[in-house]
Parts: structure tokens; sequence; C-alpha cells
């Protein structure tokens, strides 16, 4: 008679191991099998960023189309931190909750600060669209790259270009006053200016430094502060609601300086400067990075923004779109090639990027050690006629910059 | 720094003064008749930019005109508000006068937010980017003619309180509340009708910001903040210390962002508000109503 066994043999326990550990590790490989890539979208939609925060969530929304036609696949999750950081921490946290593989954001340094914690927590990867504060590749993150200017690379370029700016206009400009937003972006710039203007060669004494806080209701004193020293130059770090503000008290106060530069900030291209100043938003000019109008994928993404926004009146927005869509294919195209979500996988694929045809001027898009992009150039882009104008470098301006600006009086 | 310089940051500091004495002159009134302290002041005077500001988008009314149709619509809120929710708190232990209007406060940003949403609205007006110029001296138009209009209504509610039956009989309340009821007057009616007339006065001193600043729902903490350091520091229930403290808080914080440094501007007037209440408890100006 045959003895039937009741316990399991090694074999066999061998076997059941391995197939509880396959239906264990199931969920993961059907993670992987994901046919988009789930993005959390973060911007400062609404709140004092929310000029900015809006033009990068039209990039946003046209994306998907444009990232398609190339062969990525991704799926957006539009989310508002209401210009706040603690809004962006804890709804990058719900985002991910709800099943964001990837976060892109979130244009404001101390909300992407916030949300780094966040992704470095959760192992998720977090691609910064725009954030120059230095911190945020300089705390080791090992779950956040940017592909975006550092304060000490837009200032580094900015008065580079201020330099040449002034020696192609010929402006003899002998004193300047450095007026800037008293947040995590603008202190960062501040930092910056104190290092690198003493060697940048310059022509031109900086007379002072002046913070202001960027909800002010005003900024009336600060004109006046600026106005009695009267500087040749006003170089500024701004937002869109503070510049408006800034240019409403200098002409109040009819202080007219031979140029507005910005050594690299936005709020000076945005249209609600544009349609709040009318006329009186043109020539100041801002050393930033700008869309490659020679580049296929810039023409692809302006085919694709022209008709979801009818009433814009330019081709696109080239730099809050320009950077949020560039923060999005560097997501894509790590997810294609990693071909999972997991979110160490889809880092490692991140940090390996070498994207040579995108959107803005510049190299190949890549990542140092830090997750840096450290090859983003800037243009001096004057406001003409209430249009953004490349006027340097010269190979890819489109007008002669017009310095000293003209006076207020007469801009009808 | 040139004299000239000086002189305008604090004609503006002036300016601008006035018209957040205005706002403070409202908690001032509410504080020195019913004793009950408006919590909800800012969210108040935020409403009535938003109101402004409507009224200029929609019919092109400017906020230097809409402030009489607000301030009367806040004047029929404010007396409502208080027959049929703050009376019956009058009386009651202070926190729970506190939570009632902290409560309120709260219902008014969030439905603020509900309904336009945090981001700021301006108001482009014709006279926005105009000023005169006296001499070496630039003042904002706008500025100008808000300080006016907060003048107008703080002179018009002195004659009123100084000069008419009913703000006599208010006053009265405010001096002997036992010898106002022995006399017959009629307490809770003329309680409602302050609240009514300190919300007039927020509803005015709103409508008067709009030319200096954009509407934002997150503004009406930092009114609230302000108003209560501007009457603290002018001496909370006198109506010349709310505009005073007004003056006062709006040069001291002008002139701080001249000669220190712009962002540090608030440090100054809670460094003036710690200092009252340390050598001056009752204000520069504490005498009640």
């Amino acid at each position: 008679m045959t003895r039937h066994r009741v316990l399991p043999d090694r074999r066999e326990v061998l076997a059941g191991a391995a197939a509880t550990a396959a239906a264990l590790a199931a969920p993961a490989v059907v993670r992987a099998q994901s046919a988009a890539l789930k993005i959390a979208v973060v911007l400062p939609r609404s709140g004092y960023l929310a000029p900015a925060g809006q033009s990068c969530y039209r990039g946003a929304l046209i994306a998907p189309k444009v990232l398609s036609d190339y062969g990525y696949k991704v799926d957006l999750v539009h989310v508002d931190c209401e210009s706040n950081a603690d809004i962006a921490r804890t709804q990058t946290e719900r985002a991910i909750d709800d099943g964001a593989q990837a976060v892109v954001g979130a244009f404001d340094s101390a909300s992407t600060l916030a949300m780094a914690q966040v992704c470095e927590q959760r192992q998720v990867p977090l691609i910064v669209n725009i954030g120059a504060a230095p911190q945020l590749t300089e705390q080791g993150y090992k779950f956040l790259v940017r592909n975006f200017p550092t304060g000490g690379m837009l200032v580094t370029n900015g008065l580079a270009l201020i330099k040449t700016l002034l020696e192609v206009t010929k402006l003899d400009a002998k004193t300047a006053i450095f007026l800037h937003a008293n947040d995590t972006f603008g202190t960062a710039q501040r930092t910056a200016m104190d290092h690198i203007f003493p060697t940048a060669g310059l022509p031109f004494t900086l007379l002072d430094s002046i913070a202001y806080d960027p909800k002010a209701q005003d900024l009336s004193v600060e004109v006046t502060k600026v106005r009695a020293l009267n500087p040749d130059l006003l170089l500024v770090v701004t937002r869109a609601a503070d510049a408006i503000k800034l240019v409403r008290d200098m002409v109040r106060q009819r202080f007219e300086p031979k140029g507005i530069i910005s050594p690299g900030s936005p709020g000076l291209y945005d249209e609600e400067f544009y349609q709040a100043l009318g006329p009186l938003s043109d020539y100041p000019i801002y050393n930033i990075p700008w869309a490659n109008p020679k580049s296929q994928m810039t023409h692809a993404l302006e085919a694709a923004y022209a008709p979801a926004n009818p009433t814009f009146r330019f081709p696109v927005e080239c730099f809050n779109v320009g950077f949020t869509f560039e923060a999005l294919l560097v997501a894509a195209a790590a997810f294609k090639t990693a071909g999972t979500t997991n979110g160490a996988e889809l880092m490692k694929a991140v940090h390996a990027t070498n994207i040579a045809d995108h959107v803005m001027i510049g190299p190949a898009i890549q990542f140092n050690e830090k997750g840096q992009n450290a090859g983003i150039p800037s243009a001096a882009v004057q406001n003409r006629n209430r249009t953004p104008t490349v006027t340097l470098p010269a190979d890819v301006a489109t007008a002669a910059p017009v310095l000293p600006m003209p006076g207020w009086q007469g801009r009808t | 720094m040139t004299l000239a310089i000086v002189g305008n940051v604090i004609i503006e500091g002036v300016l601008t003064g006035l018209v957040y004495g205005l706002m403070a002159l409202g908690l001032s009134v509410i504080f020195g008749v019913v004793r009950v302290v408006n919590f909800a002041h800012g969210e108040f005077a935020v409403v009535a930019m938003y109101a402004a500001y409507l009224l200029f988008v929609t019919l092109g009314l400017d906020p230097i005109l809409s402030l009489l149709p607000i301030a009367a619509a806040f004047f029929l809120i404010g007396y409502a508000l208080q027959t049929v929710l703050i009376n019956r708190f009058v009386g009651r232990s202070e926190h729970e006068q506190f939570i009632l209007l902290v409560g309120l406060a709260i219902v008014i940003v969030n439905g603020l937010l509900m309904i336009f949403g945090p981001d700021a609205r301006p108001a482009n007006l014709p006279y926005s980017f105009d000023s005169y110029a006296i001499g070496p001296l630039f003042v904002d138009k706008a500025r100008v003619y808000a300080a006016a209009g907060a003048l107008v209504v703080a002179s018009g509610l002195f004659g009123f309180f100084r000069y008419s039956a009913t703000g006599t009989a208010i006053r009265a309340c405010a001096d002997n509340l036992t010898g106002a009821a022995v006399v017959g007057l009629n307490i809770k009616r003329l309680y409602a009708f302050t609240f009514g007339l300190g919300l007039a006065c927020v509803g005015a001193a709103g409508a008067l910001m709009v030319p200096i600043a954009d509407a934002s729902p997150l503004l009406s903490q930092a009114f609230t903040l302000l108003a209560f350091t501007i009457v603290i520091v002018g001496g909370l229930g006198s109506m010349a210390g709310a505009l005073i403290g007004g003056v006062v808080i709006g040069v001291s914080e002008a002139l701080a962002s001249l000669f220190w440094a712009p962002s540090m501007k608030s440090m100054v007037s809670f460094a003036l508000l710690v200092a009252v209440l340390v050598f001056r408890p009752q204000g520069l100006m504490g005498r009640r109503l």
C-alpha cells in the first residue's frame, strides 16, 4: 500500500515560494507594462505667480499631442499649487498617492524644494521645468533633475550679455542698482550677483542692491529709493505682478533710467505685463534662455500651440512653454528608454538623458552628476511693440537692441 | 538722500496712512461702543475692494465714487449682522466673541477664494499712471484721490457723532451704558447702528484701496492685522487715534523702506506696536468715544 505524503517536499515548497513571489511581483510587472507614463504637472496656476504658472500650464496642455507625434506616451495630471510651497508639498504627496509616476514642476524654487523632499521620500522622479535656486541641485537629491539654469548660470550668462549690449549700443552707463524680489529665487539671484558681478568686468558700478516684498501692494517707496540714487541702469529680478507695479510706480514718479535689464528673471515677458501696461511695457531687456526658432521640435510645438490658444498673439510662449514641454519630454523619453515606471529605474534613465533635438536654444539636454543641465545659454530679449524680440546673440537675433530706452511720455 | 526724496516718501506715507486710518476707524468705532472686537475687519475690507472692482469693470464706476453705494450697502450689512448675530454675543465672554468673528472671517475669505480665486484683480483706472509734480515732488493722483476720500468720510463720521442726535446717543452708550439705558435709549438698535457705521467705514476704505492696491483675498489677514496695529498705536476706541495711528504707521513704514530695507518695513510697525504697548498701553490718543 502506497503511503500518501501529507507534508510537501522541498521541491514543492520552492515551487510554491516561486509562485507566491511571482504573484506578489505581478503589480510591478503590470506597472512596467503601462502604456503611458502618468506625470503630475505641479504649477502655480493661481496666486501671485499665476501669470507664469498659467503660461507653463498652456505648455503642458499641448505637450501630450506633440510628444505623441514623437512616439512618447504620457498621461498628465494637472495640479495647482496656488503659489504656496506648503500646498505644493501636500498636492505632490496626493498626486503620488493617486498614482503619479513622475512629477514635473513647479516654476517657483520654494515650491520645488518642498516637492523635492516628497519625491525623494517616495522615490518618484522630479523633473524641474523652471526653478533657479542653486540648492535644488546642491542638496544631493537623487530623484531630481533640472533642465533649467541655476541662478548663478543665469546671472553669469545675463551679465555677459549686458556687457555685449553696452558694447553694441555704445551706451555710456556708469551706475546701476539691482532691485530684486525678496523670495527664494530673488535672494538666490542676489547671492549670485554678489559673487559674480565683481569679476564680470562690467563698466558700471553697482550702487546698491534693494530687496522688496513681491506681494507688496505697491513699490512706490522702492522706486523713490532708486530714484534718489539716480542710476543709469536698473537691473531687476521680478515676477509679472511686481514687474507691473514697478513700471507703474516708475511712470508715476517719472523715473527714466537708460535701461531696465533683467540679468535673468521672468515677469517682463508675461502677457499680463503687456496687457496691464500696454506701450509702457516696451523696451525692458531680459537675458534668459529662449526657444530656438530653427528647431524642428519648436515648430511642432508652435503648430500645436496656435490652435489651442487662438487669441494668443505669439506663435508660442518661448520660455515657460518651452521649458515645461522639455521637462515633460525628459520624463517621457526616460520612460521610453527604461520601459518601466519603477522610480529607481526611471531615474537611472533620466540621468542618462541625451536629447539633441529639443526646443530651447543650446546643446543636447544632458544632466551632470548633480542632476543639473549645465549647458543652457541665454539670449537678450527686448520688448518691442509688445512682442519679445531676440536682440542677442547676433546669430539668432531678429532685431538690434535699443538702448537707451525711450522715455515714458508720448507712448500711446 | 535729498530732502525732496524724504519729503516725497513722507507724503506717500501720509496719503496711504489716511486710507489705512479710515479702515481702522471702523474697528475703533465698533469696539468703542459695542465692545466687540471685529476680527473679520480685514475680510470686510477685501469684500469692499471686490465690490468696487466689480462696479468698475462692469459699470465703469470709479472706485472713488463707488464708495458711496458700497458704504451704504455695508451699513445695511453691518446693521443686519449686529441685529441678527452679534447682539446675541454682546456681554458674553471674550473668547466666544473671538471665535464667532474669526469664524465669520474664515467664511468670508474662503467664499472670496471660491468666487474669485486667489489671483489679484487690478483695476486699470485712467489715472493709474498719473502724478502731480509739485516742485521736486511727485505725488500719485490715485493716492491723493483716495486720501481725500478718506478725509471726507472721516470728517462726515466725526460730524455725525458730534452734531447728530443719534451720534450723541451712541456716544452716551459708549460713555455710560447704564445711564443710557436708564434714560430710555434703545441700546440694541444703537449697537446695530454703530456696527453698521463701522462696516460703512470699512466699505469706504476698501473702495478707496482699489486705486492703490489690487484686490486679492490674501490681503484680508494683512488688513486685519494692520487695522489692529493702527488702533492699538492710536488708541483703541479713539476715532482721532485711528486716523493718527494710520498716518504714523504709513509714514513709519515708508521711512523704514527708504532708510533701511523695503522688505523690512512691517518689522518697524510691529516694533512701534510693542513700544506703545510697553510705554503707553492706552495708545497715542487713548480716550474712548
